[in-house]
Order: structure tokens, then sequence, then C-alpha cells
């Protein structure tokens, strides 16, 4: 089964994790995955251990030197956020409790941090949630998914959570999600209008798509002092240091202009942008400039990204299967 | 001021339209809800990465007693603490006896959401002693409705979530179909067919959504 996870990609990454873990038993478990169309969350990892829990309710977590991994948030992010510099193999501890009390607490359950976890079924309503929410965005509505019979929708699930990328095709499909645009696979608006509905696109005179919204979550990290390699990066003690946004991008296109990953970046982030002469207009008392912040490095799942690259070709090869982009940005925080 | 743009032909509204809708919706509800605490306007000015219009409003600390006789809807009060102690009238005894049952404390943030353009309700409750109350506890204090759409309904429509800004985990309503009745509550209310006028939005908006977890609307802001 963790062969069967190994896909051939272009322009992917292969990560190695290798999990160590303590408690009852201590031993080494090493597996592959292979970004980025892999739902590959915490959650998904427990499910190679079931060899070792008796049930779900055992609570189980994992953290990574003290910070409690989120299981609703998909490995590769995770990964980006609390390495700066990619430690390959990963090393996670998990812990398992075999024995659920009121006093979870006093065993260190970060229960004020994390969600609980209520099994597959808490991982598959996060994946739908999310899918409807990705398709608000898209088509500006979740008809779509709604239209859906229950077993596509458990068979679409399935696929994901057993990285079965020729099932999961098979199954696109009948999610109907619409097409979004894209000079690299040549797919033209005109051939496909009857996607374009609702609020989500809009359409000019011309008949031709002006702009399209595209998911996106946002994971921004913030560092006070620039830094010349990542290994100077000081690693993060809480999830309070990442900032969160979940905010669509508008995508402009333009004629003649290409939409860049800057673009996007700078459309999320414009406290960031690099054609700002100043941010906020104000001058110190001492004339003084503020320095404005900077974007250091921008990720998604593993992959580190030049930001000249096409923000349509981001979007047609990093999305991951709940039609997201998951992107993980390291920032220098403007200087006051 | 001219409103249109705001509030959409399909029900959205806009972030700048949701920024007057909920300043509208707080002013309202501070002069027609005397009895009731008002809901603050918390801006996000520390965080650097939003703009400096995202806030949401915020009501917090609205206490639901859940005896262990009778209904939590005819039992419940929806006070602060605050406030409690500045009513003098009240029989202490009678207070103190009503205390020793589980007080409940809740709270609720109206977020507006970019991707489904349309407020969503947080909510989160929690014990005297600050500790989490599951969703089965707060099952419990549900209008009775609720609970019952809540079995039936095949789509949850309470989802635990990560609060948007504040990193904790919080419940939520789903949004999923907000923008179709708010649709149809714009259309039944006016004759002419006008657009619903963005003070309005998010004061009909919570006529239904606050039902949902036990908060009434008083008819004099929907005016």
């Amino acid at each position: 089964r963790r062969e069967g996870r190994r896909r051939e990609k272009r322009g992917e990454a292969n990560e190695k994790a290798a999990m160590s873990m303590y408690g009852k038993e201590q031993f080494r478990c090493r597996f592959i995955s292979t970004n980025p169309k892999s739902l590959l969350t915490a959650l998904l990892l427990l499910s190679l251990l079931q060899g070792f829990t008796s049930s779900w309710e055992d609570s189980i977590w994992f953290d990574y030197k003290g910070v409690p991994l989120k299981w609703y948030i998909p490995t590769g992010v995770l990964f980006d956020l609390l390495c700066a510099e990619s430690e390959r193999p990963w090393n996670l501890t998990v812990t398992f409790l075999s024995y659920i009390s009121a006093s979870l607490a006093s065993f260190g359950y970060p229960s004020n941090v994390l969600i609980p976890c209520e099994g597959e079924d808490s991982a598959k309503w996060n994946f739908v949630n999310s899918l409807k929410e990705a398709a608000y965005i898209i088509n500006g509505n979740c008809k779509n998914v709604m239209n859906m019979s229950q077993s596509d929708q458990e068979d679409l699930w399935t696929s994901v959570m057993n990285g079965d990328l020729d099932a999961y095709t098979r199954l696109l499909p009948k999610l109907k999600m619409g097409n979004i645009e894209d000079e690299f696979s040549r797919k033209e608006s005109l051939s496909s209008p009857v996607s374009r509905q609702g609020g989500g696109t809009e359409i000019d005179v011309a008949g031709q798509v002006k702009t399209a919204r595209i998911p996106v979550r946002l994971y921004v990290r913030s560092v006070s002092q620039n830094f010349e390699n990542l290994e100077d990066v000081p690693e993060i003690d809480t999830w309070d240091e990442i900032s969160y946004m979940n905010r669509p991008v508008e995508f402009l296109k333009e004629k003649g202009k290409c939409f860049t990953l800057r673009d996007a970046m700078e459309s999320l982030l414009p406290e960031y942008s690099g054609d700002r002469a100043q941010t906020s207009g104000e001058e110190e008392a001492d004339g003084s400039q503020e320095t404005r912040g900077e974007i250091k490095l921008v990720r998604i799942q593993g992959i580190e990204l030049k930001l000249e690259i096409p923000f349509s070709w981001v979007v047609n090869n990093l999305m991951n299967p709940e039609f997201y982009l998951h992107i993980s940005v390291l920032v220098i925080g403007p200087q006051r | 001021m001219d409103s249109a743009g705001e509030v959409l032909n399909d029900g959205k509204i806009t972030l700048e339209g949701f920024t007057v809708a909920a300043r509208a919706f707080a002013d309202k509800w501070k002069r027609h809800n005397l009895s009731f605490p008002s809901w603050s306007w918390v801006p996000l000015i520390n965080r650097t990465l939003l703009k400096k219009e995202e806030c949401y409003l915020s009501l917090e600390k609205i206490i639901i007693l859940s005896s262990l006789e009778g209904s939590a809807e005819e039992e419940s009060l929806g006070v602060t603490a605050d406030w409690w102690e500045k009513e003098e009238s009240i029989d202490h005894t009678v207070l103190v006896q009503n205390v020793e049952d589980e007080a409940h404390y809740y709270d609720y943030h109206i977020v507006y959401s970019a991707s489904y353009m349309v407020p969503m309700l947080y909510f989160r409750g929690y014990s005297s002693d600050g500790k989490p109350l599951s969703l089965d506890v707060i099952k419990r204090d549900l209008p009775s409705s609720s609970v019952s759409l809540l079995l039936e309904s095949k789509w949850t429509f309470i989802t635990q979530e990560e609060h948007p800004y504040l990193n904790r985990p919080w419940f939520k309503l789903h949004p999923c179909g907000t923008e179709e009745w708010i649709k149809l509550l714009s259309e039944s209310s006016s004759s002419d067919g006008c657009q619903m006028p963005v003070e309005l939005y998010l004061v009909s908006w919570f006529s239904v959504v606050g039902q949902v977890v036990g908060l009434r609307t008083p008819l004099e802001m929907l005016i």
C-alpha cells in the first residue's frame, strides 16, 4: 500500500518522512509520499499506524518539536511551515493515550489548540466542506457538490484517501467543477460557457473571461529580521506565529499580460508588495521611512516556487484534490 | 449613500457592504435590545496581514442556564455576568440556586466570509472554569427545533472549525444556501422589487440565523 502511493508527475518533489514513535513502543516507520495531488494529512498518517492502535477511541496526536500538528492541514503544508530548512527525514513525535479520561489535559493533549479528530469521518467531512467552499468560489454556488450522488461522493473521498489518482481522475467529471482557463492547457473559455454561471466568474461583452476566483489557503510566517540561510530562521513555538488566510485570489486576465504568482501574492498580501514606495504613507518624525516587508519564500507542498511563474501553471498543477491551493509563505515583517 | 453594488442581486454581500451592515446592526441592536448586552466591533489592526476594514462583530459571555428540569428554551436567560451584578432588584436567593446548576457561557462572532460572500456565525460554549463545551453539551442548550434539524439534515450544518482569526477551535453555522434565503427575504419584503438596503442586510440575516442558536431579534430592528 505504501508503494502504491508513488506517482510520477511533472514538477513534483519526493518527500520522505520517517516517524520515530515514543511511548509504549519505539520503532521507525518510513513511507514515501508524492506531491502535489496527495491530500496526506496527519490523520491519514494515522491510518498507517492502524496496526498499533486497537481503535479510533485511542487519543493520538503528532507533534514536531512540541508544536502539535493540526490534522486538517495537509502534511506538505505542515512541513513547509514548521521546517524552514527542509528536514529529511522529518522527525515527528506521536503520542498515544489508551485511556479516555476527563483529564486528558493532564496528559498534555492540546485541546485548546487542536480540534479533536473523531476518526476517518472527520477527515471526510473536512474534505467535503472544503470542496463545497471551493465550488462556491469557482462557480458561485456548490450545486455541483450537492448534486453528486452519495456513492460518487464516497468513491471520490476513497480515491483521495487511498491516493488513487486513476480513480480520482475518473470521478472528476462527475463533480462538474467547471474549467479554469489555462494558457498552458489551451482550454478556451468560449468552448465551455455552461460552467461560467453565478458570481464565480465574470464575462465581459466580448464573451471572454476577464476574472476567475481561485480558492487559496495562505499560511504566513513572519520573521522580524532578514536572514541569509534558511537554517538561520528560528523554529516556531506555537501556532500563534502563523497567520492563516482563507481568501480567494482574483485571477485577472489581461491580453498580453501574464498574471504571475507574484501578482497573486501581492493581491493577498499588499503590505509586502514590491512596487510600493511606502506602506502607509506615514513617515517617522525624523524623516526616515519604514522599510517594506518582503516575501522571502513561497512554497506549495514542499516545492519552492519562483514568483515569476505564471499563476495559471500553479493553479493547474499544484492544486489539491479539494480544489484548494495551499500556499506557505515566509516573510520579513515591515521594520518599524 | 448609494448602496447599490454592496448587496448583490443573488443575496451575497461585499466586504464593504458587510462593514456598513454590521455597524447598522450593532447600532439597532443597542437601541432596541436594551435588556441585552451589545455587540462590539472588533477591528484587526494588530494583524499586519489584513486590511483595516476586516473586522468582526462580537457578543461574548452570554450565560445560558440549563437547569436539570425543563427545556433549555424556557429556562435560559441571555445575560452577562456584569449585567447580573448591576441588577440589585433580583432576588439573590433565587439566583444562587440557579447558579448551582451548570452555567454555560457563550461567545458569538459574526465574521465575513470572502469565499461565500455572506456573513457567518461562529460560536463557542464554555463552563465557568473556561473549559470548552462539546457539541453534545451545546446541543442541549440549543432550541429543540435546531436539534431536530441537525438530526434530519443530510449535510452537517454545525461544523467545528478553526476560528479564521483566533487560531482556536470554534463552532460555525455552515453558510451554504445563505444567499438563497436572503434573496427570498428581500423579494418578499419589498413590493416594488427594490433591493434590500445594505443597512438591513445583517439584521435580516440575523433574524433567521440567531434563532438557530436561540438568540431572538426584536421586531423593531427590522424596520
